[in-house]
């Protein structure tokens, strides 16, 4: 590299409007945990295998380690950092996996939560098969998948069953 | 950090033209799933990127005047497979869109890069094959239209000059009214794989049902590029549905076929692949279309 490269980006993270210089060479799921401190956004295989690194942009799930940061700029980014409430407290996907044991090592377990809430965010009915295709880009080495599906399911049927009490 | 040399960041298409000009040995990203892969493994290490991901103008599905269907070359899988003029018109299209990676690399890969990577695994590319598309190549002099067909020149090289970007990829009205289609990817699993061999297959019948108007079959992993089995393509064209045209439509697309053995399967085990999803999708299609076997 012969001479460093920086574009000044303003994006929203987790709500808030947020910008930087970044060095162009620099991933995603870099800037998110290296400007911003979201570590929640973890780095597992890096080539957009494992799904460790997934984050919302713009409402839907990608892989932060293959995606640029310079191209960022002008959207919105929901890290599992922004699930939490104003008083801190935890969303309920992030409750349920508790509840479930679906959390072994936990290494996994940001990116599936962040494919969960994508998934729980479109307020429609999934059967296991289909929970399991959203899912797909996700993987847990240790393998507690049952227990996983278990926690978004069990996530869904509670916020389609609070949308019908609403009504 | 990618090991990244310069990075262009093209605001339209023009000035994506002009980069390429400027810079003919940097490499076009769009997605990014293949070329960061490239830089991470170290075969593109220290490269200059030219991105077009930002060109926003490069994605949607359209019709032209003619009743042509025009994708753009940044539209993504998800998109391909949500599409509403997809779905009714192109559906096999979406389904194998639909078969790529995972959820997060379905949202970041595109068809044009699909395409132009030249990679024979390609699951939207032997699909768009089987519909003769077109690649739209827009250069300083203007566009150029190449068919699929001529496109692919050999194992990841295409027919796209330093100074081009692919921009969209085309599917003229005859090549899909009145087509029904099947695609058919066999992977070792149901997500984040590439097809160990994938067949996708057109049929139009006549207005019975009964007579085989037109047929076409290509195959991903049957040799270095997407090809066509033209001899099963022939053999099947004005002949009755029945279950001997089946038979003589897999045998066939043999004839065309020209698979390798490599660490995820054998030539032996592709060929036998090749010849059953030749039958299969044939069949499906042929239902699809309104017939039966």
């Amino acid at each position: 590299m012969s001479n460093k490269q920086y574009k000044q980006l303003s994006f929203i993270l987790n709500g808030k409007k947020v910008s930087a210089s970044v060095d162009v060479r620099e991933s995603l799921a870099d800037m998110l945990r290296n400007e911003f401190g979201m570590t929640s956004v973890k780095k597992g295989c890096e080539v957009g295998e494992c799904g460790a690194c997934t984050v919302l942009i713009n409402g839907n799930p990608y892989d932060s380690c293959i995606f640029l940061a310079a191209w960022i700029d002008g959207k919105e980014v929901t890290t599992v950092e922004g699930l939490v409430d104003i008083d801190g407290n935890i969303s309920d996907i992030q409750q349920a996996f508790i509840d479930e044991a679906a959390v072994q090592c936990g290494f996994c377990t940001p990116g599936f939560i962040m494919s969960a809430e994508h998934l729980l965010n479109t307020g429609k009915r999934f059967s296991r098969d289909e929970i399991r295709k959203a899912l797909s880009g996700n993987m847990c080495r240790c393998t507690g998948y049952q227990n996983i599906i278990n926690a978004v399911e069990n996530t869904m049927d509670k916020r389609l069953a609070e949308k019908d009490t609403e009504k | 950090m990618y090991d990244i040399n310069h990075f262009y960041e093209a605001t339209s298409v023009e000035h994506a033209v002009q980069l390429r000009v400027e810079n003919p040995e940097a490499h076009i990203i769009s997605g990014g799933s293949d070329i960061l892969i490239g830089i991470r493994a170290g075969d593109l290490a220290g490269c200059d990127l030219i991105s077009i991901y930002m060109l926003d103008e490069l994605r949607g599905v359209s019709f032209h005047d003619d009743g042509t269907i025009r994708i753009g070359a940044l539209t993504s899988f998800t998109n391909l497979a949500e599409d509403p003029i997809i779905r009714e018109h192109l559906a096999v299209l979406g389904e194998a869109a639909d078969t790529v990676g995972g959820p997060q690399i379905r949202n970041i890969g595109t068809i044009g890069g699909n395409t132009c990577n030249g990679v024979t695994s390609a699951d939207t590319a032997s699909t768009l094959l089987a519909f003769d598309a077109v690649m739209e190549l827009t250069g300083p002099k203007g566009i150029r239209l190449v068919p699929l067909t001529e496109f692919y020149l050999g194992a990841k090289k295409v027919d796209l000059r330093p100074d081009e970007i692919a921009t969209a990829v085309l599917i003229r009205k005859d090549h899909y009214k009145g087509y029904h289609g099947v695609y058919f990817k066999y992977a070792m699993r149901d997500a984040m794989d590439i097809a160990t061999s994938a067949c996708s297959v057109n049929v139009k019948l006549s207005d019975d049902k009964k007579t085989i108007q037109d047929a076409r079959i290509s195959y991903g992993v049957a040799g270095p590029i997407p090809l066509r089995a033209r001899s099963a393509e022939k053999i099947v064209k004005g002949k009755l549905v029945s279950a001997d045209t089946v038979e003589e439509f897999a045998a066939g697309a043999l004839e065309d076929v020209n698979p390798r053995t490599s660490w995820r399967a054998t030539k032996e085990f592709r060929l036998h692949l090749q010849r059953e999803m030749a039958r299969r999708c044939f069949v499906e299609s042929i239902r699809r279309a309104g017939g039966s076997v």
